[in-house]
């Protein structure tokens, strides 16, 4: 179990060390970023002044090291744009986007795990195909396309639910459903094909044989051992959630992180973006190392490793 | 005599435009270990399976009558299925490595039978557990509750699906080829256990086996299974010492001496492979790897008594078998 954590933070160290690299990798290969930052109507001593000021004129290696320095202490540098502190920035935006994420993680779960059992002991019969053929078409359907019909029905025409803002819980589920369409397909698919196998396996027919209820059947012997796979996907999509919300939370108009990515990309705010990146793959980062753990708990097998 | 506690009356069982079981009949009385012999493929499973009602879900079943200690079993809906199995009857399988659930334990495996058929505390179902381990020769049985079946080695997995099988004290145990995945040292070793807990118990067996020592030590009767029909059925001396089926005397060509077989002998083999058969199929499926075959074999084929409870089916007549 140790040796298991011990590796699985190990790779969590990696992925992140890479990730800071290309982040900052990121914002250097798109240009000089004196000229950027100085503005349009800069003169060349104003970008140099600059150049000086942001410590530009320093070799590659030293901006690196002791931009790396300084996120570690969760100390990103000003925000060219908004005047303010990214760290603070950031932290102010941060609960928009992860509620965002797991009201549509939530709907998402809520939806795909049961349609996904039921299709597993349908299999092959009508509303199995029925509940794949809504799959597909709800994975088709674009997000800010869905977003729209969502606004006018529910929000115009029924007048139900609120459609911008983040006032209220209510603002949060015309988004949090749009968001859980991206995630419903793969949820159900592998929650279909885990159940099926998990029904197949010998175990089920021990557990038949002992004459356990089929409640107990499904529910506790098969779904223990579907739930591994679903669990893994589960986090990856809570992260593609986080960071794919950046279309919901423009269409939306909630303030979150996804917004700020979009607003400090268009402006050229380099701190900002740098550090959007790197919050977004140390959040999915956790969230596979959190999946992993919880997969543990669920395998013995995993945890004797 | 007693009524039988299993008796299956012309079981037959299909899949699709195939016939797994014709019109198979068997019995297993109170207190005695019946063996199912064959090769693979002979519907021998399948006939275990349909009598735990655990058919798979393409397979279709029909039977003249099958009672389980005088309760028909043909027509009983899966609810009233499920309150038998594991309670009254039990079975183990062939595959003691993927039989338990990889997630839960030992003890949790074996006390949810007591809980689903008798109720009762945990407490009290995981100390019928540990009472059971310990029947079945496992050490330490306090500490294996709280294991997890990969800790477990495959002579210990099938020591655990006996014990959980007798949970409920059954009536009947249905074995199927139990041993078959171990080793041979391990194989021994179940087969006593299960040889002295039918003893114990007074539990009656339906073993599946390829091991004719197995059968000579064991067995109170035998049926001998060929492509799906039992083609020959006998108290186990009397099997041993005149076979009448010519399928029979293949399996058993490799006794040097009737009546004399070591533990692990193993059934003898026979040119050819076993059919398999459709619904309109006539005649004697053997006879393509029968020496005695004639043209009548591809005719309707009657059965013939040879002695109390000694029966086959078989175109020539007992007389004419034991001289041939
Ligand atoms: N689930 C199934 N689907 C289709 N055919 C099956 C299935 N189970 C068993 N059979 C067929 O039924 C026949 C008898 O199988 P089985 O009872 O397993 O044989 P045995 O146990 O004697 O080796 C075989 O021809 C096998 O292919
Ligand atoms: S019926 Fe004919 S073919 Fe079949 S076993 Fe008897 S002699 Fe052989
Ligand atoms: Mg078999």
């Amino acid at each position: 179990m140790v040796q298991f954590l011990l590796r699985r933070l190990l790779v969590a160290l990696l992925v992140s060390v890479t990730v800071l690299t290309f982040a900052f990798a990121l914002t250097r290969l798109s240009g000089d970023l004196a000229i950027s930052i100085a503005g349009p109507n800069a003169t060349a001593n104003d970008i140099e002044v600059v150049r000086k000021a942001y410590g530009l004129d320093q070799p590659l290696i030293t901006q690196f090291f002791s931009w790396i320095g300084r996120a570690m202490v969760g100390d990103f540098g000003q925000s060219y744009f908004y005047r303010e502190r990214v760290s603070t920035l950031i932290f102010s935006r941060l609960p928009i986007t992860l509620t965002l994420g797991l009201v549509g993680l939530g709907i998402a779960v809520s939806v795909a795990l049961p349609l996904g059992v039921i299709s597993a002991l349908r299999e092959g019969r009508p509303i199995d195909r029925v509940i794949s053929l809504v799959a597909l078409v709800g994975q088709a359907m674009p997000s800010f396309w869905l977003a729209l019909v969502l606004m006018i029905t529910l929000g115009l025409n029924l007048g139900w639910l609120p459609i911008s803002g983040t006032g209220t819980w209510q603002h949060f589920v015309m988004p949090g459903i749009v968001l859980s369409f991206s995630a419903i397909p793969a949820l159900l698919r592998l929650t279909r094909s885990g159940m099926i196998d998990a029904m197949a396996a010998d175990y089920i027919r021990t557990a038949r044989a002992k004459g356990l209820s089929r409640m107990s059947i499904v529910l506790k012997h098969a779904a223990r051992n579907a739930a591994m796979p679903v669990v893994s996907i589960a986090a990856v999509q809570l992260g593609f959630m986080l960071g794919g919300s950046i279309v919901i939370e423009t269409v939306f108009a909630l303030h979150g992180v996804g917004f700020l990515a979009w607003e400090s990309i268009s402006k050229n705010d380099f701190p900002t973006v740098q550090a959007v990146v790197l919050l977004l793959a140390v959040i999915y980062t956790l969230l596979t190392l959190g999946a992993d753990l919880l997969n543990a708990l669920l395998d013995p097998r995993l945890r004797a490793q | 005599m007693t009524a039988p506690l299993l008796e299956i009356d012309r079981l037959d069982i299909g899949f699709g435009p195939l016939s797994a079981v014709r019109g198979a009949s068997l019995q297993v009385r109170r207190g005695e270990t019946h063996c199912l012999v064959g090769e693979s493929g002979c519907g021998k499973s399948v006939t275990a399976l349909a009598v735990m009602g655990l058919l798979a879900r393409n397979a279709t079943r029909n039977a003249v009558s099958m009672r389980f200690d005088g309760q028909e079993l043909m027509g009983l809906d899966e609810k009233a299925m499920s309150r038998l199995r594991g309670d009254r009857m039990a079975m183990i399988f062939q595959e003691p490595m993927t039989s338990l659930n990889p997630a839960y334990t030992v003890g949790s495996q074996m006390a949810e039978v007591m809980l689903r058929h008798r109720g009762g505390t945990r407490r009290a179902a995981l100390d019928r557990a540990a009472e059971l381990l310990a029947k079945v020769r496992i050490t330490s049985p306090g500490m294996r509750l709280g294991q997890y079946p990969h800790q477990l080695s495959g002579g210990l997995r099938q020591r655990v699906m006996i014990a959980m099988a007798l949970m409920c004290s059954p009536e009947l145990l249905i074995a199927d080829e139990p041993t078959t995945a171990l080793d041979v040292t391990v194989q021994a070793q179940i087969l006593r256990l299960l040889a002295d807990l039918q003893k114990d118990l007074g539990l009656a067996i339906l073993l599946i086996t390829h091991d004719l020592g197995v059968v000579a030590r064991t067995a109170h009767h035998v049926s001998v299974m060929y492509a799906g029909q039992v083609v020959e059925t006998a108290p186990v001396a009397d099997l041993f010492a005149n076979p009448m089926h010519p399928y029979t005397r293949g399996l058993l060509s490799c006794v040097p001496v009737p009546g004399k077989v070591r533990p692990g002998d193993p059934l003898g083999s026979i040119p050819g492979m076993v059919p398999r058969v459709e619904h309109a199929f006539a005649g004697c499926a053997f006879r393509q790897r029968c020496d005695l075959a004639r043209p009548d074999c591809a005719g309707t084929i009657p059965r013939r008594d040879f002695a109390p409870g000694h029966d086959y089916l078989c175109q020539i007549e007992p007389a004419a078998l034991v001289t041939a």
